[in-house]
């Protein structure tokens, strides 16, 4: 093989995760100023200009910290848990393509790091493993709140992986390959999340208790179990599941910008003017990063907004509301795209009516139950 | 490490289940470093995975000794102890406190000390109800209402700093009335926040009172029946959540609160949910009481001029040699009150707030007990966490709205 070509993978994997370690520091940055601006506050504003050196001062806090073993802790696995952690939150967005192809001093740089057929299925693959350093990590803290967040983790996978995986699989459907640079130009005329509306709501919230963030923040619930699974981790072992956690939180953002918002595409009508990716490439990682921005945005406002869903609660809704969501925008995708050599308006018009209407039932169902519970009560 | 005392399974056997010596249910001790049980509370719970089997609330490390305290003090000095039992209900401590002693030596007090003493109540109690919004919303890990209410309750504590000087540890309220007039911009300063507050209270439910999760999180959770309720001696919002219409304020109104239109706000689920929308609507009719009392409030004395008991005011100590001599006598060995004892019960926020108070003629109390809600109000706990979720066990604590401060008194 060309050495040029492994010098070009070498660059792009270290710059991949300089960004992503980077972005993830400014991640935190990002989440504290919108939070507060949300909450009447004014965030970190002491360290640098606005706050902008926060960051790197948690960083060498950190690091310089004591870094304690509990003494009835699982030594070596209470060690490679946060590695395990960490490890696929940042190679999960190898497959996620941030531009079309460029030509660069004659030399055609392809904008990702890995181009695999199965992109989908990588992605799938590789964000269930986070979840096994949760779990052990609450194993070997040797600590009864830990244990419970390990545990509740694991159910809490159980339950929305499917659901995220059936969601995915509507995309294949859609765009009829699981490359993830087939999916990005099978949106270049319509985003998913248009056509199959009800399925980029159900992968949101799937990935959101992925993310383990609020309001599917189960296994670390500061307010309950204090911290959950990381409750006896200091130092930079904690650094490290902050770190997988933000990352992992940028990563999903640009794999549902991949998957639903047309990843590094432009905007529909943009399409064909010098604004569009096809004329002007460059644009493309400038598109993605506003659509990564925004998606992050979403999850920090949701943050603020809502409380915590409880535990048994949330595998009800996992089990009784999104996975028969699930199962039904697929079956709506599969038969707008068998009906469409009749007509292709069962596609264009059919999938996202078709979607929009289970989605809104769903929310009548949900809403039906909870004011049962209310009426149940008096 | 030799500071660490290990607790044997049999120091605490009596009070678990049978399953919990075999090993099968888990004990977690929750508290009383614990982001979530309003203070040093510890609650050892029993876990069967994370249904709770039993919780046992262990109280008694925030223990103060106010109220033995206050023996060694007289009768004036030892208000400033009352101020730090509660001390989200100072003004309301006081409150309690000062109408024992004024019963006790048989004092009045001008009608304007009155309506200034039931503003300044309201106002805390509003002040109260929004730490507690604040605080359990946030144990529900819904975090943006802290930081709302906390910006109003900011303001009404300006409000009890101008007129008292502190913002927490007020000591307003004085035997025989309140320690000085209320300045000029008092009464423009509460018209202000009363003009806001009503959609700022809105703009709280906004968030909480229709979202499904918030429902899922409280609907149906700690139910407790009227009957129950009283029987476990559960008082104040814990208790009209239930439906039992009891509220001291309209049922033995004391300072003038019988001139009020207001309603006691009810619901009978009894529930976490129940407990959330009486405390809401609590907080709507604070603002009617307030309004009246500022429309109503008269001009004229703000204490009374039994100088045997109150001090005199300030201006006559230079012009009346009567008023130095009482002001010397009063503040050097303080006043005599009569042998006897005596109960005054105020509605705090928490509920009913009760000072036993006995006299021995001499000018120190002879014992001071305060039957303070929290501590009632907490027995309860282990009933309503029975079959729940660890979860809930959160909600439910901030549902009855206790302040560690006013049980280890």
């Amino acid at each position: 093989m060309d050495w040029v070509k492994i010098l070009e993978w070498v660059i792009k994997g270290f710059a991949l995760v300089m960004i992503l370690l980077t972005g993830f520091a400014y991640l935190t940055w990002y989440e504290r100023k919108l939070l507060s601006r949300m909450q009447v506050r004014y965030g970190p504003n002491r360290a640098g200009k606005f706050g902008l050196l926060q960051p790197i001062a948690d960083a060498v806090k950190l690091i310089f910290k004591e870094e304690l073993i509990p003494d009835q802790a699982e030594k070596i696995l209470f060690i490679v848990a946060p590695i395990i952690t960490v490890v696929p939150a940042i190679v999960i967005t190898a497959t996620v393509p941030w531009g079309p192809d460029m030509q660069i001093f004659g030399y055609t740089l392809k904008p990702y790091i890995a181009d695999i057929d199965v992109g989908v299925l990588y992605i799938t693959a590789i964000a269930s493993i986070a979840v096994y350093g949760i779990v052990l990590a609450g194993w070997s803290s040797n600590n009864k709140y830990a244990t419970l967040g390990g545990l509740r983790s694991t159910a809490q996978m159980v339950s929305y992986e499917l659901a995220l995986g059936l969601s995915f699989t509507a995309v294949i459907l859609l765009s009829g390959s699981m490359r993830m640079i087939d999916i990005v130009n099978a949106q270049s005329d319509l985003w998913f999340a248009v056509l199959q509306p009800a399925g980029a709501v159900v992968f949101l919230i799937a990935t959101l208790a992925e993310l383990n963030r609020a309001p599917f923040d189960m296994p670390e619930a500061e307010q309950e179990l204090t911290a959950g699974y990381h409750v006896e981790y200091s130092g930079m072992k904690f650094a490290l599941f902050f770190m997988a956690e933000y990352s992992k939180m940028i990563a999903i953002a640009s794999i549902a910008a991949t998957v639903f918002f047309g990843g590094y595409r432009e905007l529909w009508f943009l399409k064909d003017t010098i604004l569009g990716v096809d004329q002007t490439p460059w644009l493309g990682p400038l598109y993605l990063l506003v659509k990564i921005l925004i998606l992050l945005f979403w999850m920090i406002w949701v943050r603020a907004t809502l409380p915590r869903i409880r535990y048994d609660r949330l595998m009800s809704f996992g089990w009784k509301a999104m996975l028969p969501l699930s199962l039904a925008v697929v079956i709506v995708s599969a038969a707008g795209i068998a009906l469409e050599p009749i007509n292709p308006l069962f596609k264009w018009v059919g999938i996202p009516l078709a979607s929009t209407f289970v989605g809104l039932m769903t929310v009548g169902i949900i809403d039906n139950a909870l004011r049962r519970k209310v009426y149940a009560s008096h | 490490m030799s500071q660490l005392q290990s607790v044997t399974l049999d120091e605490i056997k009596h009070l678990v289940s049978d399953r919990a010596l075999e090993g099968e249910t888990m004990l977690l001790n929750m508290g009383p470093q614990h982001p979530s049980t309003h203070g040093v509370l510890r609650v050892l719970l029993e876990l069967d995975g994370e249904t709770i089997v039993n919780s046992i609330p262990d109280i008694g490390f925030l223990h103060t000794g106010v109220e033995k305290n206050m023996e060694a003090k007289t009768y004036t000095k030892a208000e400033v102890m009352t101020d730090r039992m509660d001390y989200l209900n100072t003004v309301g401590n006081n409150l309690a406190y000062c109408l024992a002693v004024e019963k006790l030596v048989g004092l009045d007090v001008p009608i304007r000390a009155q309506y200034l003493r039931v503003i300044l109540a309201e106002l805390q109690r509003l002040a109260s109800h929004m730490v507690w919004l604040g605080t359990s919303a946030l144990d529900l890990a819904a975090m943006s209402n802290f930081m709302y209410t906390f910006r109003e309750r900011e303001i009404i504590l300006g409000i009890l700093e101008m007129v008292s000087g502190q913002r927490m540890m007020t000591t307003y309220i004085r035997p025989g009335g309140v320690w000085r007039d209320v300045p000029a911009e008092f009464v423009p300063a509460v018209r202000d926040l009363l003009k806001i507050l009503p959609k700022r209270i809105d703009e709280y439910e906004s968030l909480l009172t229709k979202n499904p999760l918030f429902i899922d999180r409280t609907a149906g959770i700690g139910i407790i029946s009227g009957a129950d309720a009283i029987r476990w001696g559960l008082t104040g919002a814990s208790l009209r959540g239930s439906g039992v219409n009891y509220d001291l304020r309209r049922f033995a109104p004391y300072s003038s609160y019988e001139h009020f239109d207001f309603e006691v706000p009810l619901r009978t689920d009894g529930d976490v949910r129940a407990r959330y929308l009486v405390r809401i609507e609590e907080m709507r009719q604070s603002i009617r009481i307030v309004q009246q009392a500022l429309d109503k409030l008269p001009e004229g004395a703000i204490r009374s001029s039994n100088h045997k008991f109150v001090p005199p005011l300030r201006s006559e100590i230079g012009t009346s040699m009567e008023a130095l001599i009482h002001h010397f006598k009063l503040w050097t060995e303080g006043f005599d009150a009569p042998a006897g004892s005596v109960y005054v019960a105020v509605e705090s926020p928490r509920g009913e707030l009760g000072v036993y108070l006995e006299g021995d003629g001499g000018p120190k109390p002879y014992r001071v007990h305060f039957r303070t809600p929290s501590f009632d109000n907490l027995q309860v706990l282990p009933v309503l966490a029975k079959g729940t979720l660890v979860a809930d066990l959160v909600a439910i604590i901030g549902s009855v709205d206790i302040v560690l401060g006013d049980i280890d008194r």
